[in-house]
């Protein structure tokens, strides 16, 4: 029941969240609501049995990436343009619409399958298969399937390394301030 | 009515078609960056509600690492999305996508 309440209020808060991010012309705003509805997605996952993952979301998404966002928004104020919308506006509102549709009706059309186990692939049991207790926390479960040496994602784990020290390399290079401009 | 994964789907999808109109309709470019993250949002709830919901009384974490490989990718692509409208401002002053035309054939 508790979890009902949770994902309805969670719901209703991410949806009106996120519409106003489209929809308010003061991108600041914008912008904390944006974080707002990061927040919530958080809490989202609390519900899925996520732990870690809602714990990443708030330090990533709304910590890092969003600051990043007011940042550039501060940088970048244009106060006279504001942040209207573009001539695609009722086309795309049309398309968004349709395409929302179709995914309301392909959820509620489909008879979602449930296993019983899956092989070859982690799973965290919900209760212990010993003592009959709820498992707490997922952290240790997802150690075990980023690094796994059969069925793991080591390669790809070191590949994102990578990619984030390109990005880092990337962004340096982008905004450093060259020698001629300086006068 | 219980909670079941179709609940988190449309919700997903719902925030998605909200992500995917702010990042075709809007002028501003850091409006569309912000909506795209939105979309990227949506992508992960879908994947976290099918790990959950697949096994009925466990989790399978396939979804959940998926979803941290997906957030290490938008910090990524924030991050030079960013610093390259930043750059652009600079240059240009305006943030504006439709004033951003210089590789126009």
């Amino acid at each position: 029941m508790a979890e009902q309440v949770a994902f309805w209020v969670i719901a209703v808060i991410l949806v009106g969240s996120s519409l106003t991010v489209v929809l308010l012309r003061d991108l600041f705003r914008a912008g904390l609501l944006l974080i707002l509805c990061f927040f919530v997605v958080a809490a989202l996952y609390v519900t899925l049995l996520a732990d870690f993952l809602a714990v990443v979301q708030v330090l990533i998404y709304a910590g890092a990436i969003g600051v990043l966002l007011m940042f550039a928004v501060m940088l970048t104020r244009d106060l006279q343009h504001g942040n209207p919308f573009n001539r695609l506006n009722k086309g795309v509102l049309l398309l968004s619409l349709l395409l929302l549709a179709m995914i309301v009706g392909v959820v509620i059309g489909t008879d979602w399958p449930t296993y019983t186990e899956v092989p070859d692939i982690v799973e965290m049991p919900l209760q212990d298969p010993e003592t009959g207790e709820a498992v707490q926390g997922s952290t240790s479960y997802i150690a075990k399937a980023l690094f796994d040496p059969d069925n793991g994602w080591v390669l790809a784990f070191e590949i994102a390394s990578v990619l984030l020290l390109a990005a880092l390399v990337g962004a340096i290079v982008l905004l450093r301030r060259r020698e001629n401009d300086r006068q | 009515m219980s909670l079941g994964i179709e609940h988190y789907l449309i919700l997903s999808g719902i925030l998605f078609c909200i992500g995917m109109y702010g990042a075709l309709a809007k002028r501003n470019a850091v409006a569309i960056l912000m909506s795209i993250e939105i979309m990227l949002n949506a992508v992960n709830i879908d994947l976290v509600a099918f790990s959950r919901f697949l096994v009925p009384d466990a989790v399978v974490l396939t979804g959940h690492v998926f979803a941290i490989f997906v957030i290490t990718v938008a910090a990524a692509e924030a991050a030079v999305g960013l610093a390259i409208i930043i750059t652009v401002y600079g240059s240009r002053r305006s943030v504006d996508v439709e004033q951003m035309d210089v590789m126009r054939g």
